[in-house]
């Protein structure tokens, strides 16, 4: 590519992003079976980055050992080992009804936040992802360079004005105010634009124009379909940012009751840290784990969806 | 639609599809909804950053046009530049030991060699799915000596290892914590791009006798240049808007991170502690205008290079 206007053309290579993301891996595999002299398999290259995996994946296994311990436990017995006392189910009907069960609302706001914000992100992302890949309309170029110029302004910069915007609308301390700013995806348009060039053939479109769709009916029926597998990433991670996100919801909310697990969480750790303040280490520590729990599964369970998906990103970002 | 088309046998060019010749409106009905919340969430609060920052809250007479001097005294601010200095001494040994760890567990991943390879990108691909809350809090604990990871060691080998929540330290504890949420999705987006070389180009190098080094530097990591400049600016966006992570760790370490630690946190405690609206505005858009000059420049140098 000789274009340095805009980051996305500094791929070097076309993206592979295929209809069917399962296909991915496997094509990949036969690829490598072609190649003259298999590479062998290292014992030592292993060992190297099993060193990185322990390093990621320790914390986490602190975690889950800490979440099983008493307050006395965890001050008083070793970080990777269990203490005598077992209390992971103590300790999750503790994080459940402390406070009368202000962490269940927690949760409950942090998915209205997820379905609306990163369902709606998604939705947005997939219609326009769609009309840039598709379609020649006036100013297409200018909504792309904007979008693209956009994602480089930092969050700082917008916090403070959105906050003040929001504010001067009552919306702020709504779930409004946390909810809207979800809902603009730069990441998840451009993955949609890139996987959307690839999936749908502009004559399976014309077909259906053809046999009197309308540009509703074609979308739903003809596009829809073929963007799955680009679908499943996009809201995968636009779900990560939304049910991580710290900074908007710690400005833009002061009543605890509207507060995502984030947040709730980080109050519950500085409540221990003030004088006279309730210590709750293990339910901080039972909850962060719980916290944890849905994304890693939603991970694992979407793991051929969303690597084929990413893959058509990364390469033409 | 269909309707407007030339009969069929009218010259036109035939390597494009039809559609795509004539420019109608109707895309707009598709990306009108993204770009409707976008002005609003993005370009009205951008306009209304410049807006701000021109004004200044004033003891008597309240608020007043002051022109460029939110700016001047910015410049101007010790505080300010303080922490642009220390998230930039951030940027420069962080981002590249996490890139550098990223791109080199990538290679491993891609050269076929590892046993067990799709465990070990997933395992090391977990810590993306933590929030940055979940994660400082876990570092934070495992930091202190008391029931942490750092008190462990202490006692099992006798020694005393130097606070990580010391004033000298926390900042190298802070890049950690950002090290281990960030190395495995960007060995995720480098193997993505590796992943897609066409293997012909190994093929050929093979018959050239190149080695693995060599295939590496010659062929690999060109290709994956795009991948390498693009995690670079994110990075380099991300340390510039450092917050999470001090903020989060500050109740532990309340003397080593101050309430203007990073530019980010400067900003945040001037409106929300101090009620200095405007005069943060302008502080942020000298972040934002510093920001995006450094993702351009790097964006450029990096594309241009040997390309």
């Amino acid at each position: 590519m000789s274009s340095t206007s805009s980051p996305v053309t500094t791929a070097s290579q076309p993206p592979s992003a295929q209809s069917g993301g399962s296909k991915n891996t496997p094509r990949l595999r036969t690829r490598r079976k072609h190649t003259p002299g298999r590479p062998k398999r290292s014992v030592l290259l292993t060992v190297l980055t099993g060193l990185i995996m322990l390093y990621t994946v320790v914390p986490l296994v602190w975690l889950v050992i800490s979440a099983t311990k008493t307050q006395d436990g965890l001050a008083t017995s070793s970080g990777l080992w269990f203490s005598h006392k077992f209390a992971l189910w103590e300790n999750i009907h503790d994080t459940f009804t402390y406070h009368d069960g202000i962490f269940v609302r927690w949760l409950l706001n942090t998915l209205l936040y997820v379905v609306l914000g990163a369902g709606g992100a998604t939705l947005l992302a997939i219609l326009g992802g769609y009309a840039l890949a598709k379609f020649n309309f006036p100013g297409k170029r200018a909504v792309f360079a904007v979008v693209i110029g956009a994602v480089a302004v930092p969050g700082t910069a917008l916090a403070v004005p959105t906050f003040l915007m929001f504010s001067k609308m009552g919306l702020t301390d709504t779930p409004w105010a946390v909810i809207i700013p979800s809902l603009v995806s730069p990441f998840g348009l451009y993955l949609m634009w890139v996987f959307a060039t690839e999936a749908i053939p502009t004559e399976l479109m014309e077909a259906a124009r053809i046999d009197g769709a309308g540009e509703i009916r074609t979308f739903f029926q003809v596009a829809m379909p073929l963007l799955a597998p680009g679908t499943v990433t996009v809201l995968l991670f636009t779900t990560v940012a939304t049910w991580n996100n710290y900074f908007l919801p710690l400005i833009m909310l002061k009543d605890p009751n509207w507060y995502p697990l984030t947040l709730g969480l980080d109050a519950w750790n500085s409540q221990a840290q003030t004088i006279g303040g309730d210590v709750i280490f293990n339910l901080v520590i039972t909850g962060s784990l719980l916290t944890i729990v849905p994304l890693i599964a939603a991970f694992l369970l979407l793991q051929k969806y969303w690597q084929s998906g990413l893959a058509a990103g990364s390469v033409k970002e | 639609m269909t309707t407007l088309q030339p009969p069929a046998g009218v010259a036109r060019r035939p390597d494009r599809p039809p559609k795509r010749d004539r420019r109608s409106w109707t895309g707009w009905g598709f990306i009108g909804p993204f770009a409707v919340v976008f002005a609003f969430v993005f370009l009205a609060p951008i306009a209304y950053s410049i807006y701000l920052s021109l004004f200044r809250d004033k003891l008597i007479g309240g608020t007043s046009f002051v022109g460029l001097d939110n700016y001047k005294q910015a410049l101007q601010d010790d505080q300010f530049w303080s922490s642009l200095e220390r998230v930039s001494l951030f940027l420069l040994i962080q981002v590249p030991i996490m890139l550098g760890i990223a791109l080199l567990v990538a290679l491993a991943l891609d050269s076929g060699r590892l046993y067990g390879r799709n465990f070990f990108r997933i395992s090391i691909f977990l810590p993306y799915a933590v929030p940055a809350v979940v994660a400082t809090l876990m570092w934070g604990f495992m930091y202190g000596t008391r029931f942490g990871l750092v008190g462990d060691i202490n006692s099992a080998f006798d020694v005393t290892l130097p606070d990580p929540l010391s004033a000298d330290l926390v900042l190298a504890s802070i890049g950690n914590i950002v090290t281990w949420e960030f190395v495995g999705y960007n060995m995720l987006i480098f193997y993505s791009a590796l992943r897609v070389i066409p293997s012909s180009l190994y093929e050929a190098a093979e018959i050239d006798g190149a080695g693995q080094i060599r295939i590496i530097s010659a062929i690999k990591l060109p290709a994956i240049r795009g991948a390498l400049v693009i995690a670079t600016i994110f990075s380099i966006i991300g340390s510039f808007q450092l917050f999470n992570e001090p903020s989060i760790l500050r109740p532990l370490a309340r003397n080593a991170i101050t309430t203007d630690y990073t530019p980010n946190f400067y900003t945040y405690s001037l409106s929300f502690n101090g009620q200095q609206h405007n005069y943060s505005a302008a502080v942020a858009i000298i972040m934002g205008l510093i920001t995006m000059v450094i993702a351009y420049v790097v964006q450029l140098r990096g594309m241009r290079k040997g390309a």
